[in-house]
């Protein structure tokens, strides 16, 4: 009989274990996944149809580095405390000095230790490499029964071949705090370079938090996030996705509604071209009664781009009078373009009102005649169909400078006016 | 402003046109009317630019410019305006943003100047009020949850917005009310002038009350077979269309 060895991943053959204080138990957890488990392949359910195989023959390493351009470009909110991290690392010159008041910070690295991680290591090579081998990352802490009215933007750029930043964002949203977070996502040159990001947030009772996130990463990155969120009773939490741009590019966002009376709203849009590959999974699980939950996801694939959706609401025995939404839009532009859809519901309570739905399809042509028709360009007519199409998404993000630079991207990526 | 000459069109291997002629020239308003199936709408679909139908032969000269030969927005821009039949719904496509982007880019065509938002909204304001258009459509979607009579005077609006040299209403009459009726006809003279041509098809009689045309032609099997004044429009509205067929057959 022959034993099919697995292959291990290459990945971290280069990488020393971290010196950020993270439980001893973690990382030690951590550091035998990564000896033990090979990358998943699309034989595994949750990665069916992204492969990961290209990044496990990379020996990845971590440099410090400088960027190149201005700090400027990258500034999605100029209204916002910045905080600026180059693979990972704190470049303290190009961040804000102070944070609105309220709201209290620590680079992971200052930490005693870090509190133990809500992830699942086991089998879960990525989530262990950040574990193992964490580069930096902040914990951010709003303070309870205070409104912060400044956002807080964390940008992150990649830069350098072969390098790998092992981020990590930890937020703690207390009793009755309300803030809006902004992360950034961008790179600089360098090919094969790969960004695995980790962010654990809880929103305590009461408690307002909303996220925008924008990856913005170019098409020779990776980018591999996770955003394991819970909600604690009569909170609110938004997540805003917008991915425009980055070689391949995993979005994990799972939500923990924990506590009875929850709103959580998840949107997100994604716009991909050439050979890029974008994957959406999320999940909302519903333990706790009286809740809302509305998820929707909008993209438009063009050339030989790949996108995937996967939302997967579960309604918990115990989670009754639960209303839970989900929709997935998509259209593809070229004939070469794919999306892999598929929206899912589990429920095992009995009073609920759950709906999802998912449609795929290419703009209408009659409409786009019909534009031509009264002088627009082809490449006009496309733009506002396409824009109309995901301005559904983009009409719920409130920060209207987010909303700004998005648009800004959108020119720059894909030509809009 | 516009000559046909022996077009034919088909759309998936049906031959409709089978060698129509029609001059028109500025400032006349041309009628054509004519059965079911005879083609009045694929003319329509032919000169806007419907890339379904495939032209066999024939040739179209617009102003000095090959028609056939240019890209349906490059048609529009050299002046011909199609409304709809059917104008259709464009969920989150604002009326007034496409409006603006449609008259920048036949501007940038003709190597004009982007017109001013000022002035852009005096536009707006003195052509909506010329088909009573309620000026919270125009800066609504396109059509969107527009009843059957909006979206005809959304079309004469567009019209008036865009000024073009040669309109073609098809069937801008069909399902409306006779006051829907009036407007849209009074929008259509008041935009009339030396320098303009319409080309109105239609069903009905009805509407030429109210856009009196210059010549009426009856559009039959692919081809325009007899020609008129308005007065053709009355016996076509009284005896139909059966003794054009005879006069045919003999």
């Amino acid at each position: 009989m022959n034993v099919i060895i697995p292959k291990k991943a290459e990945l971290a053959s280069k990488l020393e274990a971290t010196t950020i204080p993270v439980s001893s138990e973690d990382k030690q957890l951590a550091l035998e996944v990564i000896e033990k488990t090979p990358l998943p392949t699309t034989r595994t359910e949750a990665w069916k149809y992204t492969r990961v195989a290209r990044i496990g023959k990379i020996a990845f390493t971590n440099q410090q580095a400088k960027i190149k351009s201005s700090i400027e470009k990258y500034i999605i909110d100029f209204s916002a405390a910045t905080l600026v991290f180059v693979n990972g690392h704190f470049e303290k010159e190009l961040s804000s000095d102070n944070l609105p008041e309220g709201v209290s910070w620590n680079l992971l690295s200052a930490l005693d230790v870090l509190p133990k991680t809500k992830l699942k290591l086991e089998n879960e090579i990525f989530n262990s490499l950040n574990t193992a081998h964490l580069t930096d990352g902040i914990q951010l802490t709003v303070a309870p029964n205070i409104v912060v009215e400044q956002p807080i933007q964390i940008l992150h750029i990649l830069k350098g071949t072969k390098v790998i930043s092992n981020f990590k964002v930890l937020v703690n949203a207390e009793k009755s705090s309300q803030a809006s977070i902004i992360q950034g996502y961008f790179s600089e040159e360098g090919e094969n370079k790969f960004c695995n990001v980790i962010s654990e947030i809880n929103v305590a009772e009461n408690a307002t938090l909303s996220i925008d996130k924008i990856q913005y990463e170019d098409e020779h990155s990776f980018h591999i996030s996770t955003e394991e969120v819970s909600q604690e009773c009569n909170s609110l939490f938004t997540m805003n996705t917008s991915t425009l741009n980055g070689g391949l590019v995993r979005n994990n966002l799972h939500i923990n509604v924990i506590g009875e009376n929850c709103n959580s709203i998840l949107n997100g849009i994604y716009l991909t071209k050439d050979k890029q590959h974008v994957d959406n999974h999320t999940i909302v699980n519903h333990v706790a009664a009286h809740c809302e939950s509305h998820e929707l996801y909008k993209g438009v694939m063009d050339d030989k781009s790949t996108a995937v959706f996967n939302g997967k609401v579960f309604v918990r025995p115990d989670a009754q009078k639960i209303n839970a939404f989900q929709s997935n839009g998509n259209v593809l532009l070229s004939d070469d373009a794919t999306v892999n859809s598929k929206p899912e519901l589990e429920i095992y309570a009995d009073d609920v009102k759950c709906s999802h739905g998912s449609t795929t399809g290419q703009l209408d042509e009659e409409a786009l005649f019909y534009l031509r028709a009264r002088g627009l360009s082809k490449h006009s007519a496309h733009q506002l169909m396409v824009s109309a199409f995901i301005g559904e998404v983009l009409d719920m993000f409130k920060n209207k400078n987010v909303r700004s630079y998005i648009d800004a991207l959108l020119q720059e990526r894909f030509g809009w006016e | 402003m516009i000559e046909i000459k022996n077009l034919h069109a088909k759309i998936g291997g049906k031959e409709i046109l089978k060698g129509l002629n029609l001059e028109v020239k500025a400032g006349e308003i041309h009628a054509i009317m004519g059965p079911n199936g005879a083609g009045k709408s694929t003319l329509a679909s032919v000169l806007a630019g419907r890339e379904d139908y495939e032209v066999t032969k024939g040739s179209v000269d617009f102003d000095g410019a090959d028609l056939l030969d240019l890209a349906t927005e490059d048609r529009a821009r050299e002046g011909l305006f199609l409304a709809f039949q059917y104008p259709i719904e464009i969920p989150g496509v604002s009326n007034i943003n496409f409006l603006r982007t449609a008259i920048n880019e036949i501007r940038e065509y003709k190597k004009e100047d982007p017109i001013s938002a000022k002035d852009f909204m005096a536009l707006v304001r003195e052509k909506s009020k010329l088909v009573e258009l309620d000026s919270k459509l125009a800066s609504r979607s396109v059509n969107e949850g527009f009843s059957g009579g909006e979206k005809k005077r959304n079309e004469i609006f567009q019209m008036a917005m865009l000024n073009p040299k040669l309109a073609i209403l098809d069937e801008t009459d069909s399902g409306l009310d006779i006051d829907a009726l009036r407007v849209v006809a009074n929008g259509v003279n008041m935009l009339k002038s030396n320098d303009n041509a319409t080309i109105v098809i239609t069903h009905y009689q009805r509407l030429l009350d109210h856009i009196v045309p210059d010549f009426v032609h009856v559009l039959y099997d692919g081809k325009i077979v007899k020609t008129g004044g308005k007065e053709l429009a009355l016996e076509l509205e009284e005896k139909g269309y059966d003794w054009i067929k005879e006069e045919l057959a003999n």
